[in-house]
């Protein structure tokens, strides 16, 4: 039997972690698909995750976290899969909640799931810089989606194949997916759902945030947001809860 | 205008449009990038030859000098230019990205399908065997 559920993991050097990370994923879902995509890794991330067994896409350069993921998301669509979890190779996320996240998006109460580090008493310690960047980008969301996300930054999410569709779009940011994607997905119409998901302490890999890159993040976050803001609706929205107007994205 | 630097800023115009002909000639530059050259060229020929325009344009935007109208829309047009480019640069980077994941997706397709294929020879060739 074909499999509903892809998992994207985008990987950028982890060598060390996406072994690991896959065996746990495997786990807690045997038989699930794994993609690693390989956003141009200078290390043996590509061996690595073939030898733990995952399908591996091999990027001719680096492209960016967000273009990677994307890749995984065009191919989620390219072979007919229903559903999608994008998690990082770091091993930050821990697959213990895999199974909640797809829940949901099963159960159709959702178009896509947020995993949160903050929600049901999670305690996730970042760095004090981050933390106040987390909560800017939180309150921000909020008050422009009137729903409340904990964790609007997290990249721990379940997908159904009208969010792929929508992710495979040009619009989907190369850098950096996070805040703004929440505002764009709820100007399409979708639905957004956040639950609590574990997050492993013990294999903190490094950040993708890092030098110059967090002024850079939070310029290009508030900019995305903004123009966001002031687009048009966006129209080709895939959602199936605004007809059946599932048009090539 | 004295006459020599009108001569000047002739010959410069004139230089400017046989470099750019000469470069699509020889398909170094595209007819798309050439034309905002040639426009360039042509402007200067104009403002050479009809300085009293010069003198129109300095007057009515309120510079004391010729030649601070001249250096004041040199800069605008190059700043223009440069958006020009970052905005191709935009289109041709995401081009690109779509690109480099269409090769990846494709070519970790062909290595699956050979992976199969290999797999099936070798399944066969054992129960050539077998048999």
């Amino acid at each position: 039997m074909k499999n509903n559920l892809l998992i994207v993991i985008p990987a950028y050097n982890e060598e060390k972690t996406i072994g690991s990370v896959i065996k746990g994923i495997r786990n807690v879902a045997q038989t699930s698909d794994i993609i690693v995509i390989n956003d141009g890794s200078s290390d043996r991330t590509e061996s690595a995750a073939k030898d733990a067994g995952a399908f591996v896409v091999n990027l001719p350069f680096n492209l960016g976290y967000g273009a990677a993921l994307q890749t995984g998301f065009k191919y989620a669509i390219r072979h007919g899969y229903k559903y999608a979890i994008q998690m990082d190779g770091d091993g930050q996320h821990s697959p213990s909640s895999l199974m909640s996240l797809i829940k949901e998006v099963e159960k159709n109460n959702t178009d896509v799931v947020i995993g949160s580090r903050f929600l049901g008493g999670n305690s996730y310690n970042a760095p004090a810089l981050r933390k106040i960047g987390m909560k800017i980008f939180s309150i921000i969301t909020n008050f422009i989606t009137g729903q409340k996300f904990t964790d609007p930054t997290s990249g721990y999410r379940a997908m159904n194949d009208s969010i792929l569709r929508f992710y495979s779009n040009d619009i989907y940011p190369v850098d950096y997916p996070d805040a703004d994607v929440i505002i764009m997905l709820h100007q399409a119409g979708f639905r957004i759902m956040e639950i609590p998901v574990d997050m492993n302490p013990s294999l903190t890999g490094k950040s993708m945030h890092s030098g110059l890159k967090p002024i850079y993040y939070l310029f290009k976050m508030m900019l995305s947001i903004f123009v966001t803001l002031l687009r048009e609706p966006i129209s080709f929205t895939t959602s199936p809860h605004r007809g059946e107007g599932k048009g090539e994205g | 205008m004295p006459l020599r630097q009108q001569i000047f800023a002739i010959l410069i115009s004139i230089i400017i449009f046989i470099v750019i002909i000469e470069l699509v000639r020889k398909r170094k530059l595209r007819e798309e990038f050439s034309l905002i050259w040639l426009l360039t060229g042509f402007l200067l020929f104009i403002l050479a030859i009809w300085y009293d325009l010069l003198l129109a344009i300095t007057s009515l935007i309120g510079a004391s000098l010729a030649t601070s109208t001249l250096f004041f829309f040199g800069l605008v047009f190059l700043i223009l230019i440069n958006l020009y480019y970052s905005i191709k640069l935009s289109a041709i980077a995401n081009q690109m990205k779509n690109l480099a994941q269409e090769v990846g997706i494709l070519k970790a397709e062909k290595e699956e399908k050979k992976n199969i294929k290999e797999k099936w020879g070798r399944g066969e060739e054992e129960e050539r065997i077998k048999n």
